[in-house]
């Protein structure tokens, strides 16, 4: 009867997440979407709790009252701009469990003589899989977070190194489908992917993040859909699959929109070794800059402002400052639309849910095919932390690491106005000739004090 | 073949077939947000977590099972929350009011 009653609740579960999921295909319906799959995980987990095998409470209740306090601050307390870490972090834990689940179980079946070779692929799996993610997911975490270089690191034979790895650690999974019975085989495999995890990620940085982040978040999938096939539990392995297809979809998409193969994303680290700066250099050129109330008048007068977010606006948290902005625009009669490239910032979307919660409605914010033709009716466009995604070198530097990239046609715009710290190249190290192109002028200082300056001077004018 | 692994494989891949369909219309505005909740839904392997460490099979087992109810309940708990604050910031351009 339990039995009956825990697959019941494990199959609303499922309709539950697929129904959520399909939430999130509008803005509108989002929100009760992630209610109907909060239900269904809910649903699952108390069906869970009557499980036949589980004869003690204290642990579980314990471990769910601390995950929930650790989780909850997790979500109140980091800031927004630090999203993708969050969900690299998120990924580190759910990796985690999986993979301990893996282990735990290997031990079980052993003793109640239920692991057959299937099962044992499944588990180890899992415990492969589940471990790169965790390790994999730090490294993108400490990198987003700053905590170490950003840019990639790179040494001699290090994709050799890795293949060899990934071989090894290959040819064990396979020795224990094979010979269940090694248990130490299966820390082993554990440990090397651990190993997997860090070093498939150092090679890694710049734009690439997010199509990092979305690959580990189809790997943390595929670790539980296996731990789903291991301990024969349907809803696992659904959950799995529809968040491995997720993120496997969403890293390719990133993929394309760079223009680059996933392989080369994934392996290629710009090239060993590090490419600089293809042919330009920036030697002799100079570049415009402009004051504030310089500034102030061309946004005044402008009839159509195009916004061009980057992950600098995200880093000086200027996204409501932005917003203030094209109020001022808009009350002089103006209009101003956001332009965002799919790679901006560090993960998919990251731009948008910046300007959403400075309350910009989101039926201004165009993607990049959307608004790239309008550019040319622009009377500013104002770049704002954002540097490879309206590099021209993609255009036209057949040498530079981001040709063949799509980027927005800032350039096509009357006038430019990029804002930005200093001259420092930015998260790929690129020099970007934008900068000296006669129709841009450089706005230097921190977005968020620059654009407060801007609003009030505009104020004035 | 195992019968019962081979429906197994069907839910799979039927599953991973129903995630494209609808992931693939998803418009790039939310996909961050997309990120977190499918984040948040594979936090399921709470339950796993669960019957592991309620099991009482070994102290090691048990430890691991702890850990992992912990750090699965980090995932989901977090995961749900923070999708929930990205989603209520999304707001339609406000109708005037005269």
């Amino acid at each position: 009867m339990t039995t009956s009653l825990i697959q019941i609740s494990y199959l609303a579960a499922a309709v539950l997440f697929i129904l959520g999921l399909r939430g999130l295909t509008a803005p509108d319906t989002a929100r009760r979407g992630m209610n109907m799959a909060a239900l269904g995980m809910l649903a699952a987990v108390v069906g869970t709790l009557m499980h036949h095998d589980i004869v003690r409470y204290e642990w579980i209740l314990i471990g769910i009252v601390v995950g929930s306090a650790v989780g909850a601050a997790m979500a109140i307390f980091m800031p927004m701009t630090a999203m993708p870490q969050r969900i690299a972090l998120s990924h580190a834990f759910g990796a985690l469990a999986a993979a301990l689940v893996g282990l735990a179980k290997y031990d079980i079946f052993m003793a109640e003589d239920t692991l057959g070779h299937a099962r044992m692929g499944a588990i180890a799996f899992e415990v492969m899989f589940g471990s790169l993610t965790v390790t994999g997911s730090l490294m993108a975490f400490a990198k987003l977070q700053e905590l170490m270089r950003g840019s990639p690191i790179t040494f001699r034979g290090q994709n050799a190194m890795n293949i060899s790895l990934f071989a090894v650690t290959f040819c064990l999974f396979l020795y224990l489908i094979y010979d269940p019975s090694q248990r130490e085989l299966l820390y082993v495999v554990a440990g090397l992917s651990l190993a997997i995890g860090v070093l498939m990620v150092l090679p890694i940085g710049g734009a690439d993040m997010p199509v990092v982040v979305s690959l580990l978040n189809s790997y943390a999938g595929l670790a539980a859909s296996a731990t789903g096939f291991a301990i024969d539990n349907n809803v696992l392995i659904i959950a799995g699959a529809l968040d491995g297809a997720s993120g496997f979809l969403l890293s390719i998409l990133m993929s394309r929109a760079m223009n680059r193969s996933f392989a080369n994303v994934i392996f290629g680290a710009f090239g060993t070794p590090q490419v600089t700066a293809g042919a330009k250099s920036s030697a002799g050129l100079t570049v415009r800059s402009i004051t504030v109330e310089d500034a102030a008048i061309q946004m005044a007068y402008a009839r159509l402002v195009i916004v061009v977010p980057g992950y600098g606006m995200a880093v000086a948290q200027a996204q409501h400052q932005v917003r203030e902005l094209a109020e001022q625009v808009e009350k002089r009669g103006g209009e101003v639309k956001y332009a965002i490239h799919p790679v901006a910032g560090r993960m998919p979307g990251h731009m948008n849910v910046l300007l959403a919660e400075a309350n910009i409605p989101y039926d201004k914010l165009l993607d990049m095919d959307e608004i790239n033709s309008q550019f040319a009716n622009a009377d500013v466009a104002l770049v704002i932390g954002a540097n490879d995604v309206v590099n021209p070198a993609a255009r036209n530097d057949k040498a530079s690491p981001i040709y063949g990239m799509p980027i927005l046609n800032v350039d096509a715009a009357k006038a430019v106005i990029v804002m930005k710290r200093s001259m420092n190249p930015g998260f790929a190290g690129i020099e970007n000739e934008l900068f000296y192109d006669e129709k841009t002028s450089l706005l230097f200082g921190d977005a968020k004090a620059s654009l407060g300056k801007l609003v009030s001077e505009m104020k004035n004018v | 073949m195992d019968p019962y692994a081979l429906l197994q494989i069907y839910i799979f891949v039927l599953a991973g077939f129903v995630g494209y369909q609808v992931i693939t219309k998803v418009p790039a505005l939310l996909h961050t947000p997309l990120m977190s909740a499918t984040n948040a839904i594979s936090g399921i392997s709470l339950v796993g977590s669960i019957v592991v460490a309620g099991h009482d099979f070994s102290a090691l087992a048990t430890v691991m099972g702890f850990v992992a109810v912990t750090a699965a309940t980090i995932n989901v708990v977090g995961g749900f929350m923070i999708t929930d604050r990205m989603l209520r910031m999304f707001r339609r351009k406000e109708k005037p009011s005269s």
